[in-house]
């Protein structure tokens, strides 16, 4: 049930400071988007903005339109805490529920949302963890504390508590970057088999892992320090990596920059 | 290459180190030279013994390593030393309070003077015990708990979690200077409304004052407790779209529940031994009197002063104010022991 998103003419602002200037394009359904970029560029700021977790942080406001489905997320009357429950995200630093067990933790979203019908929690838990490629590494622990895992098991753990409320799209602010090689190497195993029921955006700092694993990239950059961030292309992935069409990109992803 | 390095030049990352047990040796030292000192000068104070065998023992400490050792080891022994004697200085009153009150307070402390009350005793015999004065100052005390700590903990979640702007300002300005009302002041101003309405003195009256004092310090430990909640787990709870109410009902406050509950132990430790608004409002009653709402009522630490005041130097008076202090510092110490037990409890489980 993934769902596209429309992005046009976005700007979001830290009180008066304009961080991301006038960004539009089409996440298309189904398919993994990774937003690359130099640091501070605005590619977080961007992806939050895509579930309304921007205006979270004081003083985070946005001007533009964002569609999921032709429904605009900043239209008049739209509820944040519904926005959230049909796009996820996924953060930079694994982040379980420290009082809760791995069980408890998956199980937060329904539990806390009270969406849920009795008996059928025990079946979302294992699915999700399924989904989240964790079941057979906790499936005897379930009632063991999730900050007893693993960094790479937490992630994973994370992954599995977004997936478990069925979003429609899933936003990874950097996932695996503070992660070890093979905990990446299976979290990017587990977006190739995720993109087959949600829509994904990553954000990633690693330019490998954004050609391994995504089918278009959008390039962002500033063009000095203090100046809004902005997209300077989003194309496939293939194109972005081998014959991008814009001049800085190119510098970019070969090193030569700055 | 390395290993064929094999002169035995003198190790330059090796120095002279005087023993392990030389701190000890000093101590004992200066404690005897202290001791010589004041003897042959005939000082009376054990006091001034003391604080020249802590002086001694300084510099003993100082000019010894720096002979051996060197001056900037000379320097680590000295500050060393001086954390030593500031924490034995810290000790001596408390410890001296805690046997103080120990030895005096067990003379008449039994089952019998924690179940009887003074009734008809009068404050210069001996018998009667602290019955009415456990059960006022139990009931004031929840009363007042039961007032403050809600109270207190939706205020902390207001100024953490949604205030901002001037508001927020403000309260959090009146809080500082409420932690800083002088108890005897809470109690004057509840003294005055009620005398506006013509009551007499109660227990709850004094719940009241108690309240005002114990709220501003249950606001500040619980703001501290919910600051050191990691922001991230809030915006993790919000992204699976659980509503802001229902994350700081299921995430935030779980996650601070043992700082919170210490917090609120120990403010209840702190308002259980004030005397001031108590004396005001509650007036302290020799008979046993269980409704907090009606008539003058007893109160641990006004039991304390009264049988200290009104008794005229006698000797079984005394006891039995010590006895009380003693019980009103085990009621005080078993509550933080509570509340340590609560923290841990609830502490976020880091195990596999």
């Amino acid at each position: 049930m993934a769902k596209r998103i429309d992005v046009s003419g976005l700007t979001a602002y830290y009180g008066s400071h304009k961080a991301i200037e006038d960004i539009s394009m089409t996440v298309e359904p189904r398919s993994v988007t990774a937003f690359i970029g130099p640091s501070g560029c605005g590619k977080s700021t961007f992806l939050r903005t895509l579930n309304r977790m921007h205006e979270v942080t004081s003083g985070g406001r946005v001007e533009g339109k964002v569609l999921l489905d032709d429904e605009d997320l900043y239209g008049a009357g739209v509820d944040p805490v519904s926005v959230r429950r049909e796009v996820g995200m996924v953060f930079q630093r694994p982040n379980p529920f420290p009082t809760m067990s791995i069980f408890d933790n998956v199980a937060a979203g329904l539990r806390l949302n009270g969406s849920y019908k009795k008996g059928e929690l025990s079946d979302v838990v294992e699915k999700s963890l399924k989904g989240a490629n964790l079941w057979n590494e906790v499936k005897d622990r379930l009632n063991k504390p999730g900050s007893g895992l693993s960094g790479g098991q937490q992630q994973r753990l994370c992954i599995a508590r977004a997936i478990a409320v069925e979003p429609k799209v899933l936003l990874m602010d950097e996932p695996c970057s503070a992660l070890d090689p093979i905990s990446t190497l299976a979290i990017e195993d587990l977006i190739g088999e995720l993109k087959e029921r949600f829509t994904i955006v990553i954000v990633t700092h690693n330019m490998q892992q954004a050609a391994r694993v995504s089918d278009r990239t959008a390039f962002f950059n500033l063009a000095a320090v203090g100046q809004p961030g902005k997209l300077i292309e989003i194309d496939d992935t293939e194109r972005i990596f081998s014959n991008p069409s814009v001049q800085a990109t190119e510098d970019y992803i070969s090193g030569r920059f700055g | 290459m390395s290993h064929a390095i094999t002169d035995k030049r003198p190790s330059t990352l090796r120095g002279a180190s005087l023993p392990k047990w030389s701190p000890y040796a000093f101590a004992a030292c200066s404690v005897a030279v202290a001791i010589g000192i004041g003897v042959a000068a005939g000082l009376s104070s054990k006091i001034q013994w003391g604080l020249i065998a802590a002086v001694l023992f300084v510099v003993i400490t100082y000019g010894v390593a720096a002979r051996v050792e060197g001056r900037r080891q000379a320097k680590d022994r000295i500050a060393t030393s001086f954390v030593w004697v500031a924490f034995l200085i810290a000790l001596v009153p408390l410890v001296s309070l805690v046997w103080v009150t120990v030895s005096r307070g067990v003379k008449v402390l039994d089952v019998y003077f924690l179940t009887h009350s003074m009734g008809v005793v009068a404050d210069s015999e001996p018998g009667g015990g602290i019955y009415a004065a456990i059960l006022g100052s139990l009931e004031q005390v929840a009363l007042a708990t039961l007032i403050a700590a809600p109270i207190g903990v939706l205020t902390a979640i207001y100024l953490v979690e949604y205030g901002r702007g001037s508001l927020a300002r403000a309260i959090t300005f009146f809080v500082d200077v409420m932690t800083g009302i002088p108890s005897i002041v809470a109690g004057l101003f509840i003294l005055s409304l009620m005398l506006i309405f013509e009551m007499q003195p109660f227990g709850f009256a004094g719940s009241l004052a108690l309240a005002i004092l114990m709220m501003p310090i249950v606001v500040r430990s619980t703001e501290e407790m919910l600051k050191l909640v990691p922001n991230e787990l809030r915006e993790a709870s919000l992204a699976l779209g659980v509503p802001k109410w229902r994350t700081i009902l299921k995430v935030v406050l779980p996650t601070s529940l043992g700082g919170i509950t210490t917090g609120i132990m120990l403010a209840i430790a702190r308002i259980a031994g004030e005397t001031a608004p108590v004396l005001l409002l509650v007036w302290g009653n020799p008979f046993i009197n269980a409704n907090p709402f009606e008539g003058a009522q007893a109160s641990l630490p006004l039991y304390i002063y009264q049988q200290y005041a009104n008794s005229s130097g006698s000797g079984a008076a005394y006891d039995r104010a010590w006895a009380a202090s003693l019980t009103l510092i085990a009621f005080v110490m078993i509550l933080n022991l509570v509340a340590r037990g609560i923290a841990r409890w609830k502490a976020p489980k880091t195990g596999r």
